[in-house]
């Protein structure tokens, strides 16, 4: 299992903290950053998809039963989402964490 | 075999590069450095060194160029002086930061203003603590042969460091000494090809110079602090290593008459050679004095030193720069600094001279000692001297 940043010590850097594997963003903990939470509530969704397309992260995904789950790993809580539900079935709510 | 040949101290150091098979020049002019690199370029445009010559248009860009070169591997040199030293200033950290081995000869040079071609410190003071590996020379010979070696102690694998090869402006790079300039085939098995461990290369793609944030950056700094101390023992074994195989030999703290010594001063570069002809004189005349030297400057040869003034009384420390309202001598207080936690040291005593190309005679040095040993005895030895300016 990879160091998380706040384990790496000084032996773990390379010479020169020269990088000799790609970064991606894609392991970018960006849900961090959030101060606010995307609520779904799965009875007033319509499934239309315009959560998804919005979604300036991209982090909205289909689940089996159709509806639309946000990846709280990378969700910043812009709040877009809950914006333009057509259906206002989703709320922010104030992030605990 | 070789045969010594009086040669300008500028060209045996561009010969020098040359003997080592540089592949890469990137440089600007400034006196008093511009023979070597006038030199190179002419050995360059003539065929007779097979490296890039690039003129770049400034020393800002110079050290920009050397990064990028060093950074796909080629063995890389450049050469500055005073004001051009700080114009590269920000991107020496980067070089030694990233572990990217380049060498360089500085033809030390005071700084402006005034204005001043000439020779001292300053220039070198203010490159401190760049995380260059440096290296004071005093003579032409010891300039050819460190060139040669700090080839070899930067692009070990273990060190990975620039090094800046200190040669005194004017009075080392204008000046005609004998010479024993190394043969090609022993500069072949003395000097290996640069292998840099993780070069740019499309084959193995790696990122250089990435950012750092708060969390990491501590950690960056310390394992380049590790590296340049432990550069060290390479710098010693390289030194060995060269003294096998030719004959001359070279220390970190060189003695000269110092070991029972009572009285001893201390200087680094050109103006020891001077030194020593006043230690001499003094001697004859029954002083306990002797001189040391100066010659490994980064990283700070803290034992070497402490055990060269173990037993002296005084130690008299002769700076080539200013610290302006500061500890008024740079290297006077990095000395103290190493013997401030020492049970039993000498009485330090700072003199300021050698600004701006102002000699320092025979009958200066002699002068210097007596005047050291004087504030000594009277125990005002806190404040420093500006030897021989006019009040």
């Amino acid at each position: 299992m990879a160091k998380t940043e706040s384990e790496l010590t000084w032996k773990d850097l390379e010479v020169g903290c020269i990088a000799t594997e790609p970064g991606s963003a894609s392991k970018y903990q960006t849900g961090t950053w959030r101060s606010q939470r995307p609520i779904f509530d799965f009875n007033k969704c319509n499934k239309c998809g315009i959560c998804y397309r919005f979604c300036p992260e991209g982090c909205i995904r289909k689940n089996k039963a159709g509806y639309f789950v946000p990846d709280m790993f990378y969700c910043k809580g812009c709040g877009i989402c809950a914006a333009e539900c057509p259906k206002e079935a989703i709320a922010m709510a104030e992030e605990e964490e | 075999m070789a045969k010594r040949e009086g040669l300008e101290v500028s060209i045996a150091i561009g010969d020098a590069v040359k003997l080592a098979n540089t592949d890469v020049i990137a440089a600007y002019p400034i006196t008093p450095q511009t023979h070597i690199v006038e030199h190179l370029a002419e050995l360059v445009a003539d065929g007779d060194l097979d490296a890039e010559f690039i003129p770049v248009e400034s020393e800002h860009s110079a050290m920009s160029a050397c990064l990028g070169s060093a950074a796909a591997g080629a063995r890389t040199f450049t050469a500055t002086a005073g004001q051009g030293l700080e114009l590269m200033h920000e991107v020496l950290y980067v070089a030694s930061s990233m572990r990217l081995p380049i060498v360089m000869a500085v033809a030390n040079r005071a700084l402006s203003a005034p204005l001043s071609v000439w020779g001292d410190h300053s220039d070198v003071m203010a490159v401190r603590d760049t995380g260059w590996i440096q290296l004071f020379v005093e003579n032409g010979q010891e300039a050819v042969d460190n060139v040669l070696c700090a080839f070899r102690m930067g692009e070990d694998k273990r060190v990975l460091l620039p090094v800046m090869v200190h040669v005194d402006g004017f009075h080392l790079t204008h000046v005609i000494e004998p010479i024993l300039m190394p043969e090609p085939d022993e500069v072949s098995r003395f000097l290996p090809p640069n292998q840099y461990p993780l070069p740019l290369d499309p084959n193995r793609p790696v990122t250089m110079g990435d950012f750092a944030p708060p969390i990491i950056y501590t950690e960056a700094k310390w394992a380049q602090e590790v590296n340049l101390e432990a550069s060290y023992d390479v710098v010693l074994e390289v030194w060995r290593e060269f003294g096998k195989a030719f004959g001359r030999h070279y220390a970190p703290v060189e003695s000269h008459h110092s070991r029972d010594a009572r009285v001893l001063l201390l200087t680094m570069g050109s103006f020891s050679e001077t030194a020593m002809v006043a230690v001499d004189k003094l001697r004859a005349e029954g002083e306990n004095v002797g001189l040391i030297r100066l010659r490994l400057w980064r990283p700070f040869p803290f034992k070497e030193l402490r055990e060269a003034v173990k037993d002296a009384e005084v130690l008299i420390v002769l700076d080539r720069a200013v610290s302006f309202g500061g500890p008024g001598g740079p290297v006077c207080s990095e000395v103290k600094s190493a013997l401030y936690a020492e049970a039993k040291k000498p009485k330090v005593v700072s003199f300021i001279g050698g600004l701006g190309g102002r000699d320092i005679n025979v009958a200066g040095f002699e002068d210097m000692i007596k005047k050291g040993m004087a504030i000594a005895r009277a125990g005002s030895e806190r404040e420093f001297e500006m030897f021989e300016v006019r009040e």
